[in-house]
């Protein structure tokens, strides 16, 4: 049985997890686990998804977004359960639970997949390697088998079951719950966050000022989208660094990508270039993004994104 | 206070990166660096250093070239290095690495050990949740904000719905993101007096390790097959004549992405 760790934030599971579970859905018989306060209103939702069963623990104890006590929890799950896989969906938190559950459980863990398959049986990742240039794959030794799946690689399916929720219990270890929250800001955002967004409208230096962004913003608010921006950006103080996409920021894998003024350096280029479509907008005809977007076009984003954001709302009929 | 920085040395960004057909493995061969984003956490060590006094140790996994890039970090102002290299480590994946590390860190006991946000060369994204759970300690990663004081640490950091403020008894282990500082220049000093600094070298069973423990005998995952990735099909490249918005809602109406 493959167990998937499932978010929730604001009431509702995140969709990372629930594309995670579909995927496992149709590789062997898959069960969701919510942890938290919270977690039994949500639970059922996870059996249109595919879930046979959802575990649930709505332990306060669990109430915080760290790892340690939800390590517990899914080793106390994997041992009841004898569950021989556990995915994630690749977040802040579900990064260092799978670690963690991987060297607790001595399981082998596989990250950054972007597919899931079984092969002869036997369960096969695809993992993007030296930045997204080999495609590997990637399989396990023995059980338990831990994957984190990249952000948005796997899509929510609605099969329309239902699942049976079940309730858990766990102890915690001692230096589980020595880490504590001391304050928690939540980001004030308008529209999709960039994760979960299907259109992100992006912005680099070639943008010329921070004021350039409010182009950026008109378009993606038409589009139903985001706003994304890339390191150097962020670094000069642009644009806040949780749109960061690119190695050390976000890994994005939006519908559309619309890339204005970002000239692809490679940094970048592994965040995004898991976009359906990639749209590029930039001055330099010699830019590396016009190598790997679908549609290019050398150009300035002051004339043409006010002349686009205008052209959809007026498709939209807005 | 005594801090342990994990890095690790990658292939140079300027070098051509290939994965070794025969034996799956990263080819290495080739010039290498420090990784970049470890330089946050050894620039993040040395702060703490000079608040609070104490020693700053390296620690790494790699093969015997890897002192080389250690050498980088040591003339930053770390005061000594630890290098695990040993043939029977090669090939050694996250549960393996992690059991190497913790097995060094147990050794050194530092109050505080630094991780950097990710290797360049894909690795080890993770290591400091997997090392922290084989130490029994605390963990706080992409921290973006650090304050230390004689018993705690307390580190800001961001996700995905806003910034979370931790705190955790010592000793701990942090991740940092590489926003939490701009690494500082090796001076001529540091450079010169970094061959001098005490450089250890250890086989794996000076670890009180099994010779499986580590090396694919100690990896739990495996790399099956290597392929090109998919082609994105062909790109249309355009001039901006005054009619691209309208020729980008098109293409994007075509495709159905709106």
């Amino acid at each position: 049985m493959i167990l998937v760790f499932l978010e929730h934030h604001g009431g509702e599971l995140e969709k990372g997890g629930l594309g995670v579970l579909s995927k496992a859905a149709t590789l062997d018989e898959a069960a969701g686990v919510v942890l938290g306060p919270g977690a039994g209103e949500v639970a059922a939702r996870a059996g249109l998804f595919g879930a046979s069963k959802v575990y649930v623990l709505d332990d306060d104890a669990l109430a915080a977004p760290l790892p340690q006590p939800r390590v517990d929890a899914l080793a106390a799950l994997v041992g009841e359960t004898g569950a021989d896989t556990v995915l994630f969906a690749s977040s802040v938190l579900a990064a260092d639970v799978a670690a963690a559950l991987a060297a607790r459980l001595e399981g082998g863990l596989n990250w950054d997949l972007t597919d899931l398959e079984l092969r002869d049986g036997e369960l096969v990742g695809t993992r993007p390697a030296l930045g997204d240039t080999v495609l590997v794959d990637v399989g396990w030794r023995g059980a338990p088998r831990i994957g984190l799946v990249r952000s948005g690689a796997l899509d929510p399916v609605e099969t329309g079951g239902t699942a049976e929720v079940e309730r858990f219990a766990a102890s915690y270890s001692d230096f589980s719950t020595l880490a504590t929250l001391v304050e928690q800001t939540q980001e004030e955002s308008s529209g999709p966050s960039i994760e979960d967004a299907d259109v992100i409208v992006a912005g680099g230096r070639g943008l010329g000022s921070p004021e350039a962004f409010s182009l950026l913003e008109e378009l993606a608010s038409a589009l139903g989208g985001a706003v994304g921006a890339t390191r150097a950006v962020v670094d000069a103080g642009w644009y806040p660094y949780s749109t960061q996409v690119g190695q050390t920021g976000k890994t994005v894998s939006p519908k559309l990508y619309v890339a204005c003024g970002i000239s692809g350096a490679i940094q970048h280029k592994v965040g995004m270039q898991g976009s359906g479509t990639i749209v590029a907008i930039n001055k330099d005809p010699n830019a590396p993004i016009f190598d790997f977007c679908d549609f290019g076009v050398v150009g300035d984003v002051h004339q043409i994104l006010p002349r686009l954001t205008e052209l959809v709302r007026a498709h939209r009929g807005d | 206070m005594k801090i342990a920085v994990c890095v690790k040395q990658v292939p140079d960004a300027t070098v051509h990166k290939r994965i070794d057909p025969q034996t799956k493995r990263l080819d290495r061969s080739g010039e290498a660096t420090l990784n970049a984003t470890d330089l946050n956490a050894v620039e993040e060590a040395l702060r703490v250093q000079e608040a609070h006094g104490g020693e700053v140790v390296l620690v790494s996994l790699g093969p015997e070239k890897a002192v080389e890039s250690l050498r980088k970090a040591l003339a930053m102002g770390a005061d000594r290095a630890v290098l695990v290299a040993d043939e029977a480590a090669a090939g050694s994946d996250l549960l393996a690495t992690s059991r190497a590390l913790a097995a060094v860190l147990e050794r050194e006991s530092a109050d505080l050990v630094f991780f950097g946000q990710a290797a360049s060369d894909g690795d080890g994204a993770v290591l400091w949740a997997a090392v922290a759970e084989r130490l029994h300690r605390p963990v706080i990663s992409q921290v973006a904000t650090l304050t230390v004081d004689a018993g705690s640490v307390t580190g800001k950091r961001q996700t995905e719905h806003g910034y979370d403020v931790i705190s955790a008894p010592l000793p701990a282990v942090i991740g940092v993101s590489d926003a939490i500082n701009e690494p500082r220049y090796p001076s001529l000093k540091g450079i010169m007096g970094a061959k001098a600094k005490p450089q250890e070298t250890l086989a794996v069973a000076e670890l009180g390790l099994a010779a499986d423990a580590l090396g694919e005998a100690g990896s739990r995952t495996s790399v099956l097959e290597l392929g090109p990735p998919p082609s994105r099909g062909d790109s249309i490249k355009i001039e901006d004549d005054g009619s691209a918005a309208q020729k980008i809602l098109d293409y994007v109406l075509e495709r159905r992405l709106l």
